[in-house]
């Protein structure tokens, strides 16, 4: 299968490669695939709880290229948004940037899962601290 | 040292030019047609053939006349299981197999399975071997057919084929074997084994693509296929069409090279292959080597490396040519029923790689492909979410994961 510039780029310089504390407060862990199904994501954001903007990404991701290339991308695109504009990235937007073949367009969506995952995950956490009930705006 | 080095054998090897060598004249010189009675250039092609068919058998100890030429293995095993079920179908209607043999065997049976015949599928243990006491249960008195490959092309484990032979000669059972691993890289002999129908092709063994043939045995008993393809009765009514004359040259020649050079060749492959486990073994953990190493073939290495995904592995090591078990790099997005047949779990298949040395191979190249695959693995395992929870001691198999 030959893979795109961007794709073989992320994979050989992924960004944002590691883990943040995902005990704390500010911190949303999105856990997404399964290792029998081949693609396991992990994506964490750390947002500043005043602006609601996300100042760092993190990835893990178990995978093949495209996966791996999927979750950099989504970590690169994620910082600086908030967490409301960082739901709007749609699994396409990632298809077209790293020009993947249909095979691959599961890649596309597991990352679009995982950065839902990882913001339901921090507005749970902030909705228990603010005592808030939770996920009015999400769901 | 030359890139990319070609690490994948059971897929299949470059003719050796002692064998193109061997087949030249054929095209040019020799080229009649081997079944033309009336003048020499039909009687040379048929010295050639007979030349070959000689080496063929003095390979796996049959004789000439028991070696039907073919296109391939593919059409051996076509030829071998419909052949027989047709045959035989007055004695019985039922055929015991494998689950991790060749799509050409497994195919073949789900089509004859639509034809009114019945199929056993015999697991395997998790070494990959079958169980000898199954296949004794799985005999019915309509059993006519056992058919057990005798390497397997992924794991490269070797059955237990003279105790199968055996069974199946107790019962008066036809015992059939795809045997394309095997031929030329270890000692096959059909008498030893037991074996009365055998399937082999020439680009396994170092020989050119599109020949091949099947063993059938003609004494003790003398067994009889039906023709799939009809035509003008060749290979003595069991498979009709010109015979391909320079392929058969080149299937012979790399026969008999394959039995010169057997000895020395497979303690040589072994020797790295188990220099390339052991670098593995001795360099990273969670690793897995699958299928028994005690029945073995001296060149395959089968190996999972846990928490890596085998298609963005052989990503990082593109200048290596290997297989993955991954879902990623097959058509069908499953992953490799070989090892999930094994009962290592999914999560193995996806991040097995399959090692197949070659004649042509070196040392140098192995000390390379050592080194770069624990390179990429360590890189691979930095970015793995499931290397780092069994790392922070999470069982993985207690995890219950959002799975699409």
């Amino acid at each position: 299968m030959a893979y795109s510039n961007k794709v073989i780029d992320h994979y050989e310089n992924p960004r944002n490669v590691g883990s943040l504390d995902k005990s704390s407060k500010d911190v949303g862990t999105g856990m997404v695939g399964a290792p029998e199904c081949g693609d396991v994501m992990k994506l964490q954001v750390k947002v500043n709880p005043e602006t609601g903007v996300i100042e760092d990404a993190k990835f893990k991701t178990f995978g093949c290229g495209s996966a791996i290339a999927s979750s950099s991308l989504a970590t690169e695109w994620l910082k600086g948004k908030t967490v409301d504009q960082a739901l709007e990235i749609k699994n396409t937007d990632i298809v077209s940037e790293l020009a993947l073949p249909p095979v691959k367009i599961h890649c596309s969506v597991l990352a679009e899962d995982a950065i839902k995952a990882a913001i339901t995950d921090y507005k749970h956490k902030q909705g228990a601290v603010v005592a808030q009930p939770e996920a009015v705006a999400v769901h | 040292m030359k890139l990319p080095i070609y690490l994948d054998s059971h897929a299949t090897t470059r003719t050796d030019p002692r064998v193109l060598q061997a087949m030249t004249p054929y095209f040019t010189d020799y080229f009649g047609n081997a079944a033309s009675r009336n003048h020499s250039f039909g009687w040379e092609a048929e010295e050639g053939t007979e030349k070959a068919r000689k080496q063929i058998a003095d390979l796996i100890g049959a004789t000439p006349k028991e070696i039907v030429f073919t296109s391939g293995a593919t059409e051996s095993n076509n030829l071998a299981l419909k052949g027989i079920a047709e045959m035989y179908a007055e004695r019985g209607n039922h055929i015991i197999t494998q689950v991790t043999e060749h799509k050409a065997v497994l195919d073949t049976c789900k089509r004859l399975e639509k034809e009114g015949v019945r199929v056993t599928y015999l697991p395997v243990q998790q070494n990959g071997l079958i169980d000898l006491d199954q296949l004794r249960d799985a005999i019915t008195d309509k059993t006519i057919l056992i058919s057990i490959m005798y390497a397997n092309n992924e794991i490269g484990v070797v059955q237990p084929m003279a105790e199968i032979g055996k069974i199946a000669k107790e019962k008066g059972i036809l015992f059939h074997s795809d045997a394309v691993q095997a031929v030329g890289k270890i000692p096959v002999n059909v008498i030893a084994d037991g074996i009365d129908i055998l399937s082999l092709t020439a680009h396994k063994l170092y020989g050119p693509k599109g020949i091949g043939a099947l063993y059938v045995r003609r004494r003790n008993p003398r067994v009889q296929i039906t023709a799939q393809i009809d035509g003008g009765g060749h290979e003595r009514g069991m498979r009709s069409g010109t015979l391909n004359v320079p392929g058969i040259v080149g299937l012979g020649a790399a026969c008999e090279i394959c039995a010169q050079e057997m000895p020395e060749e497979s303690k040589r492959h072994a020797f790295l292959r188990d220099k390339l486990k052991d670098k593995f073994l001795n360099a990273l953990d969670e690793v897995y080597v699958n299928g028994t190493m005690e029945h073995h073939l001296p060149h395959n290495l089968n190996i999972s490396f846990n928490y890596v995904e085998g298609e963005s592995l052989l990503m990082g090591i593109n200048d290596i040519a290997v297989s993955s078990g991954s879902a990623c790099t097959s058509a069908t997005l499953e992953p490799s029923y070989v090892l999930k047949a094994l009962g290592a779990g999914d999560d193995l298949a996806h991040s097995s790689i399959r090692f197949g040395i070659g004649r042509f191979n070196t040392e140098e190249e192995i000390d390379y492909v050592g080194n770069k695959v624990i390179d990429v693995v360590v890189k691979l395992r930095e970015l793995s979410p499931l290397y780092e929870m069994a790392k922070e001691g999470i069982d993985l198999s207690k995890v219950v994961w959002a799975a699409h």
